[in-house]
This record gives C-alpha cells, structure tokens and sequence, in this order.
C-alpha cells in the first residue's frame, strides 16, 4: 500500500513537473558528463595508466598499484617544494593582497566629489578584466632587462639592472604585487558596499565630538564592517590551496621553478607535458582532497560567523 | 555636511585626492605604455625606451595583425566566434537550469542544487578531464572551447538566487491563467531577469575572451588557437613568425616587439570598450554572489 503510494506520487511528480524537469535536463547532463565522469577518472591516480592512445574507456582495464604514486610523491624533493610554495605564496597572499581591497574601500569612501569617486572605482576595476597572459604581456615589457621601463630607470639612477621575472628574490613580490594590481578594484567592491551601509548619524555624532578623519575610520568604519572582513578572510583561507595556475604559469620559467612551482604547475607539466598521468593524477588528488577540508572548514566557521555565504 | 570642515579633515582629503590620482595611474599606465609601443617604429623604440606617445607613428603592427595569413586574424575570429557561441550556450543552459533550481515546490531541488555546488569544492582534477576531453574527440575541435564549459556551478547559484528574488505570486496568476512552466520562465521570469542575464553574460563573455588553457591543452592546429593563446606563444616563443602567420605567403613581417605589443592591444580593447557600460551589472552580481547580508 506503502510502496504503492510512493510510485504513484512519482509518477505524478514526473508527469506534474514534466517542463521543469526537462528545463533542468541538458544543464544536469552537462555536470555529470563533464565534472562527475571526471571524478570517477581519480582512480588512475590508483593505478599504473600507460594509455597513450587508450583513453577514458582504458582507465578501468589499468593495473591497481594502491598508493605507489603517492608514495613516489611523498618522498620526492617535489613534494616540499611544491607543499612549501603553496603555502608561503598563499601566506604572502594573506597578508598583502587580502587587506588591499579594504583600505582602497576606505579611501574611496572617503572621495567628496561624486563623479571622482566613479573614475576611480571604473579605472581601478579595469585590470580585473584583463586575462594574466595580458598581464603577464604587460610584465615583461615593464620589467626586462635591457628595454623594460623599471630597469630604464633603474639604470639612468646609477643602479644595476634587475632580471625580475628569472630572479628567484624578486619573482614571489612581483606574484604579490601583480595580484593586488590586478584584483585591488574589484575585490574593493563588496567593502565599499558594506560602507556605503553604515548609518551616517554616527559619523556626524564623532565629528562634534572631535573625532578626526583616522579615529572615525578606526573607531566607526572598521568595527562596522568587521564582520564581513572577517567572512573574505575565512573564504580566503579556504582557498588556500588554490593555486592561481594562470597567474604563475604565464610569468614563471625554468630559473625560478623553486620558490614558485605549486601543485597545478607540478600536475600540469608532469601529467601532459610528460604524460605520466597516474602519478600526476595522484599529486592532483591530494591537492583537491586539501582544498577540500579547506573549504569545509571555511565554510562551517563562516556559517558560525552567521554569514549567509554562497547558498 | 562639506561646509564645516576642520583643518585636519581638510588635509586628509587633499591627501587621499593625491593617493587615488596616483593609484588610478598606476592602473592606467601599463596599459598606455604598451599601447605607445605598438605605434613606436623599432629605432625610435631603442632610442627612447620610456617614451610613451611617439614622434612618428608606425602602424604596420596593425595592418599586419588584420591582413590574410595573420595567424592573429585568424585567432580573433576563433576567440569572437567561441566567445559568441560559448556564452550564448551558457546563458541558455544557466537560465534554463537555474530556474526549476530555484522553485521551492520542486522536489528534486535540494539534491540537485547539492550536487552542484559539490563540484564547486571537488573535482576530479587536470588529469582525468584531460582524458575524458579527448575520449569524448573533442581534441582539435572547435567545440572544446564550447562544451567541457558549458555551465559554471557559481553563475548558476547567481542565477537561482536572482530568480528566488522574484515573488511567486507572478507565477501563481499565470499559472491560474492556465499558463505552462515554460511559459511563466520566458514570459516573465526571463524578461523581469534583464540585469541578471547582463551579469552573468558579462562574466561567461570575460571567460570566454581571456581563456587561454585550454587551446594549450588540446588544440593542436595553430590555425585555431584562441586569441590569448597566440598571444601568449608570441611572448613566449623566440620564433614570432611561426607563431604569427599560416603558410609561407607573407613577407615584411614587422619588428617582433611590434607585433606583441599590437597583439596585446587588439587583445584588450574589446574587454575595455564594454566594462564600464556594464559596471553596475557586475557589482550587482558579485554581491549577490559573494555574500548576502
């Protein structure tokens, strides 16, 4: 009778429903052909997959070598090197790139003039729609050696010029340095908008008070938006393990593969320049599975921090 | 509220006047410099390495890019060509998909939507989309651009979330009225949607311009490289002229550095003329996307 009632609410479920269900069909297509037939593909990582020629339908016939390629991994000079840089590039990206986005949103708040305030957020968002291989097109015309404008200047002061891109000091400030160019405007958005909420009553209640320009902005402006930094910091955080494949792989080279080579980096050259793919899918998989619990665990304090998030 | 202000307020925003006219050049002026470049002849470019706005304009960069046998004519067509198809196949499947998603009523809902946003947080990575893209043959085709992108889990979620905004009382009237789903999605949600769709086309149409990766990956035809692509193989690669023509027909290739920077020009231009017109579409989405109060 149970049973029963269940197929016959199913039926009219599929029939009630007929449009949305087909509606929702190619687009649900497209996510198990194109992300889940991919996720079930992790298990080469697991196995020794030659296939030059024998493609997806290959992988389930491939021998199972249980977590040889890890260990290969694990016990590689590479897995420091790529652990280390991951890491240390996301660490620079914390402290330097993350707090950009907000002080350019207080100083923006802080424009009288209207339409000044709209040309600085339109010139300022213009670099985020630029592709890295642009920017990094950008780079080395400013940066090389003999003809780059910096070392032109360099040079009519007195100094040396300065390999930037293949300099193994220089590479990681200039990651850091291009992001926040690229990214400042945009990433100001969301503060700009939190600002733009606070009730102005209580900048006029400091101002007869005394309060200067820094103490309002100390005292009233960041305490206000506290909160929402504190969400992009988590969510930041989460993205710890990616690895802005575009930025690095467009402006590194062989000279500076030790402090900039990261997971995406490693798995690409490896896996197709050198078709080794179950051991790269391996390097691969411990990078998602890492990006994974990031995630979580951004997600679970943001939600605790009563952040709506995402969904 | 300007009119009373003391002397430190004063000074403080002089001085952050000061700080974003600087900050706004430093935005600007890269670009400039390069656009300089592409119309410095080669000597005068030596000569002068700062100069940005040159003496005598040389434009052979240019009418060596848009002439037949450019392989960088041949990209931007490519890159025009996959930004059109591809962001159109977007839109239709995200609008599509994102509103049963975003019916309440709809049972399936919660388990799709979890589905997705899954991918989101986990994928099978480089390695096994790599195999299954040339299983499926799309290595050397056109429509690698096309399919293995063709819907984004994030403007699907901005999507869903714009159209949940829309009151259900809409629906229910027309529904009484004796109007289908389908109706209901074309004839009001779609048209109620304008800015929506504005936003998430912006955002596919960027992507669609600026990708690169994968005509590294799997487009071995030089012939149908994307624009990016060309570009970053003519800043890579030592031999520009292989990079930058098809067959052997062509003679007075111009300087190198030239053709870069011209390349980078043509590139950019497009995104630059469009941004601004969309600007309160896109700041509109990515606060809906990011975060909501």
């Amino acid at each position: 009778m149970r049973k029963k009632s269940f197929a016959v609410r199913f039926k009219r479920a599929l029939i009630d429903y007929r449009w949305l269900h087909l509606m929702l069909l190619p687009g649900l297509a497209y996510f198990l052909l194109f992300k889940y037939t991919p996720m079930y593909g992790i298990i080469i990582a697991f196995k020794n997959y030659k296939g030059a020629g024998g493609g997806y339908a290959g992988i389930a016939s491939a021998p199972w070598i249980g977590f040889k390629n890890f260990e290969i991994f694990f016990n590689s000079l590479y897995c420091g090197r790529v652990f280390g840089n991951t890491l240390f590039i996301s660490f620079l990206r914390l402290l330097f790139s993350f707090p950009a986005p907000i002080l350019l949103a207080l100083l923006i708040n802080e424009i009288r003039k209207n339409w000044f305030k709209r040309t600085v957020q339109t010139i300022t968002y213009m670099p985020y729609f630029l592709s890295w291989v642009v920017v990094a097109g950008l780079l080395n015309t400013l940066l090389s050696p003999d003809m780059g404008a910096v070392n032109v200047l360099i040079r009519s002061l007195g100094g040396t010029p300065v390999y930037f891109l293949t300099s193994k000091v220089w590479f990681r400030p200039i990651l850091v340095i291009s992001e926040i160019w690229k990214n400042i405007g945009y990433g100001s958005i969301v503060y700009l908008a939190a600002i733009t909420g606070i009730d102005q009553e209580q900048y006029e209640a400091a101002r007869v008070d005394g309060a200067t320009k820094m103490q309002q902005i100390v005292h009233i402006t960041l305490p206000e938006i506290s909160e929402i930094v504190a969400i992009m910091l988590i969510l930041q955080i989460g993205r710890m393990f990616d690895d802005n494949f575009d930025q690095i792989y467009n402006l590194y080279s062989p000279s500076v593969y030790e402090v900039s080579d990261v997971f995406e980096t490693y798995v690409y050259r490896n896996g197709i320049q050198n078709s080794k793919f179950s051991y790269s899918a391996a390097v691969g998989l411990v990078k998602s599975v890492l990006a994974l619990l990031m995630i979580a665990f951004s997600n679970r304090a943001s939600q605790k921090l009563g952040a709506q998030g995402l969904f | 509220m300007s009119g009373n202000l003391t002397r430190s307020e004063k000074v403080f925003l002089f001085f952050n006047d000061v700080a974003m006219v600087l900050l706004c050049a430093i935005m600007i002026y890269p670009v400039l410099f390069v656009a300089g470049r592409s119309v410095t002849p080669d000597v005068e470019r030596a000569l002068h390495p700062l100069r940005i706005i040159p003496h005598s304009f040389d434009w052979s960069g240019y009418t060596f890019i848009f002439s037949t046998g450019s392989n960088i004519l041949n990209s931007y067509r490519t890159t025009i060509l996959r930004t059109l198809v591809g962001t159109s196949l977007n839109i239709v499947l995200t609008t599509l998909m994102a509103y049963p998603l975003s019916k309440r009523y709809y049972p399936p809902r919660k388990l799709i939507t979890a589905l997705i946003v899954f991918t989101m947080w986990f994928s099978g990575g480089l390695i096994p989309s790599y195999l299954l893209n040339k299983s499926l043959g799309l290595l050397n085709s056109f429509w690698v651009y096309i399919f293995p992108s063709a819907v984004n889990a994030f403007n699907m979620v901005i999507m869903r979330n714009f159209f949940m905004q829309i009151p259900d009382s809409l629906e229910e009237s027309a529904k009484l009225d004796g109007a289908n789903d389908l109706h209901v999605f074309f004839r009001i949600y779609i048209p109620l949607s304008t800015a929506s769709i504005a936003t998430i086309t912006l955002f596919y149409a960027v992507y669609h311009w600026n990708m690169w990766f994968d005509a590294m990956l799997y487009m071995n035809r030089k012939e149908w490289w994307t624009m990016q692509y060309t570009l970053r193989m003519l800043i890579d690669s030592a031999n520009v002229t292989d990079v930058a023509t098809i067959g052997s027909a062509m003679d007075n290739i111009p300087p190198a550095e030239t053709v870069r920077m011209a390349t980078i020009v043509v590139a950019t231009v497009p995104i630059l003329c469009v941004y601004p017109f969309l600007q309160k579409y896109f700041v509109k989405g990515m606060l809906v996307g990011s975060v909501k109060g």
